[in-house]
This record gives structure tokens, C-alpha cells and sequence, in this order.
């Protein structure tokens, strides 16, 4: 049987684009990864000319609270891609004993230096000098007992969550829990 | 791409409209590739662009918090002379390749 092949007409044409306009960052946890991927997603949003907001809640307010923002470590209990240097298994039971988790973090942060990432409160202002805005959650600033005075200078207010999702207007907005 | 006049000039782009041979760069390329993005360069602009080639040259990654603490103008400076994307932006205009860095 003979059949007709049509050439697919809609293959050949341009898509077109609809980049992003704005990116809303939830960070929940305190861990060095943890803060330091929604920074760099922020500041990479930014970057790009796309609007950025930030929402600090739970453990990630250390990232925000000028006491802890410098002083982040990650976890070296309970993290199965903890290696050595040099690729060797890193045993949990090592991240135990103490000053080992400062040592680990000390060294994280080291890495990242050399990469030209910088720390937290220099993060912070430049995300904020792109035009990024930094919020921290209403109910978790409540629970640990913190207040504005105990945050950095580059946290716009304290809003919940409701004050969040109003944020999330316009079609191209994505909202991204790191 | 391909070959492209600009200035009066013949210079070779990528897709994305970004120089593929620094050394075709000159300031009248400069002035023409940036008002394309809007941007009429002033002084300042150019001490940057010229900061932004010399670190290519030397081999050395770019980023905005090196800009920033070139001593040329600071972070909230460069957004203000680029916006809607600083280094990208100053990158194209500068003649050199589109940054490859994550921050």
C-alpha cells in the first residue's frame, strides 16, 4: 500500500521563547548546601535580569540572622556523599567526634572562596544590589524567638506566608524550595 | 551567526551575538553592540569593558563580585550601568565570550 508523507510543517517552525520573569527561593534549611544553592540560584536569577525574592523559614533563618550567617556549617552525620578528599568513604562515625564538622565546613567554605563565591552577608548584599529582595517567614521568626533587630540589613520584612504567594504574580513566575 | 558588519567593521559572531575573536573589538563596535541593548556608553562603561578585556586576556574567569571589588564601581554600580543582565550585558559589549561562571 502506498502512503503520502508529509513533511511536518510544525517541526520547522521557531518556537518561541518565554524566558522566566521572576523565581521566588524558599530555603528551610541551615546547612551550608542548603543556603548557599538558594543564594546562588537568587544571585544567578538576578544576574540574568530575572526578578528574585527570597524566603527564609525554619533552620534556614540562620542564613539571615547576623549572629549565624557567617558561621554555617554542613552536616558530616547521616550524609552518604561525605567523602574524603581524595575520594575516600567518609564514615559517619568520624563526623562524630568533635571539631571535625568545623574542619569539614572550614574547608567547604575554602573551596568556595577559590571559586569566587563569597560569604553569606556578602552574598546577600549582592543579591540585594541586583535588585533582589530578601524576606524572612513570620511563623518560623516567632518560634526560634528572633526579631528584626537580630537579622541582617538586607532583610526587607518579616511576611508570612499568604504575603509570600502574592508575591507570585505574573504568568512567567516560578516559586523554587531549595 | 557568521560575519557581520558592525561600525563598519566585519567581526565574526556566535549565536548569541557575542564576538567570537576578541581582537576584532574596537570602541565604535562597543558603542554599536551597546545600543543595541539600550545602552548609551559613558566613560565609566568603558573603564569597565576595559577591565572586563584585560582579565580575559590574562586567562582569568569573570565574575560580578570581581568587577565589583575592581575598584571601578561596585555591584550595585554594574547593575546600574548594565541592567537587566551586568555581566552578560558588558560582556557582549566588551568583545569577549559570555561568561561561563555561576556567580
Amino acid at each position: 500500500m502506498e502512503t503520502d508523507v508529509q513533511v511536518n510543517e510544525t517541526t520547522s517552525k521557531k518556537v518561541e521563547k518565554k524566558p522566566l520573569e521572576k523565581v521566588l527561593i524558599i530555603c528551610a534549611k541551615g546547612a551550608i548546601e542548603d543556603v548557599y544553592a538558594a543564594l546562588v540560584m537568587a544571585n544567578g536569577a538576578v544576574m540574568e535580569g530575572i526578578e528574585a525574592k527570597m524566603f527564609f523559614t525554619f533552620f534556614g533563618l540562620d542564613a539571615i540572622t547576623k549572629k549565624q550567617m557567617n558561621k554555617l556549617h554542613t552536616g558530616t552525620v547521616g550524609n552518604p556523599a561525605m567523602r574524603m578528599p581524595g575520594g575516600l568513604p567518609f564514615p559517619s562515625l568520624l563526623g562524630m567526634l568533635p571539631g571535625v564538622e568545623a574542619g569539614v565546613s572550614a574547608m567547604m567554605k575554602k573551596q568556595m572562596e577559590k571559586l569566587d563565591v563569597p560569604p553569606v552577608d556578602e552574598f546577600l548584599d549582592m543579591i540585594t544590589a541586583g535588585g533582589g529582595e530578601i524576606y524572612a517567614c513570620r511563623m518560623a521568626t516567632d518560634m526560634f524567638g528572633l526579631e528584626m533587630k537580630d537579622f541582617s540589613e538586607h532583610v526587607k520584612d518579616i511576611i508570612t506566608v499568604g504575603q509570600f504567594y502574592e508575591m507570585a504574580d505574573g504568568d512567567r513566575t516560578q516559586i523554587i524550595f531549595t | 551567526m557568521g560575519q557581520t558588519v558592525i561600525a563598519g567593521a566585519t567581526v565574526d559572531l556566535n549565536d548569541e551575538g557575542y564576538l567570537t575573536d576578541p581582537s576584532q573589538w574596537n570602541e565604535d563596535i562597543a558603542k554599536a553592540i551597546a545600543k543595541e541593548e539600550g545602552i548609551e556608553l559613558s566613560d565609566k562603561h568603558f573603564e569597565v569593558l576595559h577591565y572586563l578585556r584585560d582579565k580575559h586576556n590574562a586567562g582569568e574567569q569573570l565574575t560580578i563580585r570581581k568587577v565589583g571589588k575592581s575598584g571601578i564601581t561596585d555591584i550595585k554600580g554594574l547593575y546600574q550601568l548594565f541592567p537587566g543582565g551586568p555581566l552578560k550585558k558588558s560582556s557582549r559589549i566588551a568583545g569577549i565570550p559570555k561568561p561561563a561562571s555561576c556567580v
